[in-house]
């Protein structure tokens, strides 16, 4: 489709939109988050005015395959919240079609109307092509919630497959939900989704013998370095508010754990770190591909017959020889096997 | 790096089951490139104008086959603009007499779509909508 220009809708100055979001108004923080999933212009200038009041909030992961009951389990979690008075957001992500880019969202769905009318928070989000159950701007909506003043901001992944695991770097707590019928002990074992959860909730516990998956998963984490802290393995029935008492609590404990016990300053830093060096790969990327034509450059050599990881190699060799950042690059370019993603020497700026 | 989406909040109001023409539009409308919210059924006008806000969508198509539309999609329109929302297009569709589509239309409505409209028309309509009009 022919992208539209959006003349209708007046955009605000981001003094505006900022005043009006310190002021509390939702509209304010839900056109601040379409900001920062449009890569708006003025979304940084917003962000750096509300850096200070960031952190406050506690974030935590829902994934797991899809069908797992994922919007059902974290639907009954926020009339939980709502009900203890805890101010709360929730940012669902759906998948973006591949084909036409467009998405379906539909966790609003299965809310409970009741708990919407309490001032619950909900935004949908399409992944637009992200791959790791996030969107590219999850993190950063999760930013605005905290500095809107939610205390309880809850993110439901896509429904994930083994590997996609950006969920675990972009929250506090990370729940791993499965179903009885989610797989045998060889499934629990591997790498990946079982390994990122500070929590297992087996849901759907009305469906089938939840206590059997149980017993795996505590077996595969019998395995595990005892260093590390156990996850909980807990089974309940979102659909039927069975176990969800326990849920709360024991997410509450491990909260005060990791609060106390340093492990949440630790995320946080690994989780800004990689912010930093994603937003550095994302935006060199993009100016690459795009503003340098290296799509173009990358086409022509491929349809020359060269291998791909060549094309990418040679590009980079040539940008990186001829001073990237306005001076010539030093004597003795590292030689770097061909698969290598890229310059490992990051110099000063010139 | 940006990339705009049009979000549409397809609502059902009022006591009204029949979402197969919703989920029909919805679905044409995530096909043609758009983010398309789907509100569930059963939904009273302040939760769908909640859920436009919370959500910044871009249109509000309101689908209704109960009969109670100028009851309903008024009040949707009332409360639009008392948020502020004035900018968010309105459209409908389901079974609505002519004669009521054209007073909606002349109260806020951008356009009712009627039976056996094609799904293409929504989506240019809407494109035209929200791109060009200022």
């Amino acid at each position: 489709m022919v992208l539209a220009t959006f003349a209708r809708r007046l955009e605000p100055t981001p003094e505006a939109l900022l005043e009006a979001f310190r002021g509390g108004a939702v509209g304010a923080l839900s056109r601040a988050i379409s900001w920062a999933e449009n890569g708006h212009d003025d979304v940084d200038s917003v962000l750096d005015a509300l850096f200070p009041a960031i952190g406050q909030a506690w974030r935590t992961g829902f994934t797991g395959p899809p069908g797992a009951g994922k919007s059902t389990l974290v639907d009954a979690l926020v009339g939980r919240y709502a009900g203890d008075r805890r101010s709360t957001a929730l940012l669902a992500v759906d998948p973006s079609s591949p084909f036409s880019g467009g998405a379906l969202l539909g966790d609003r769905i299965r809310m409970n109307q009741r708990v919407l009318d309490q001032g619950v928070f909900v935004r949908s989000m399409a992944s637009r092509g992200s791959l790791g159950g996030l969107a590219r701007a999850s993190e950063t909506a999760c930013d605005l919630l905290d500095a809107f003043g939610f205390q309880e901001i809850l993110v439901e992944t896509v429904g994930v497959g083994q590997a996609e695991v950006d969920i675990a770097a972009a929250t506090d707590t990370t729940v791993v939900v499965l179903t009885p019928a989610s797989g045998d002990g060889i499934q629990a074992m591997k790498a990946g989704l079982m390994e990122v959860a500070d929590l297992y909730v087996i849901n759907k516990a009305d469906l089938g013998p939840a206590a059997a998956l149980a017993g795996e998963i505590e077996a595969m984490l019998d395995l595990r370095d005892p260093s590390r802290p156990r996850p909980p393995v807990l089974t309940c029935s979102a659909l039927k508010g069975k176990g969800l008492a326990e849920l709360v609590e024991a997410l509450d404990r491990i909260r005060l754990r990791d609060r106390d016990s340093g492990a949440m300053q630790g995320r946080r830093q690994r989780r800004a770190l990689s912010r930093v060096r994603r937003r550095i790969g994302e935006t060199l990327r993009h100016r690459l591909w795009t503003e340098h034509g290296w799509e173009q450059l990358a086409r022509q050599a491929l349809a020359d017959g060269k291998r791909p990881d060549r094309v990418a190699f040679d590009l980079l060799q040539n940008w990186w020889e001829s001073g990237p950042f306005g001076q010539p690059a030093p004597a003795n370019p590292a030689q770097k096997p061909a698969s290598s993603p890229g310059p490992s020497r990051k110099q000063g700026n010139g | 790096m940006a990339e705009r989406r049009i979000r549409v909040l397809i609502g059902k109001p009022g006591l009204d089951g029949h979402d197969r023409g919703a989920k029909v539009v919805a679905t044409a409308l995530r096909d043609r490139g758009m983010e398309v919210i789907y509100s569930g059924l059963h939904r009273t006008p302040e939760q769908l104008v909640q859920a436009a806000e919370q959500e910044d969508v871009d249109v509000i198509g309101l689908s209704i086959l109960s009969g109670s539309h100028m009851e309903l999609l008024p009040q949707v329109r009332r409360l639009l603009v008392q948020r502020g929302l004035e900018h968010v297009v309105l459209v409908g569709g389901g079974i609505i007499p002519p004669a009521d589509a054209a007073e909606l239309e002349k109260g806020g409505y951008a356009r009712i779509f009627g039976p056996g409209t094609p799904t293409q028309a929504i989506a240019e309509f809407i494109e035209e909508k929200v791109g060009i009009e200022a």
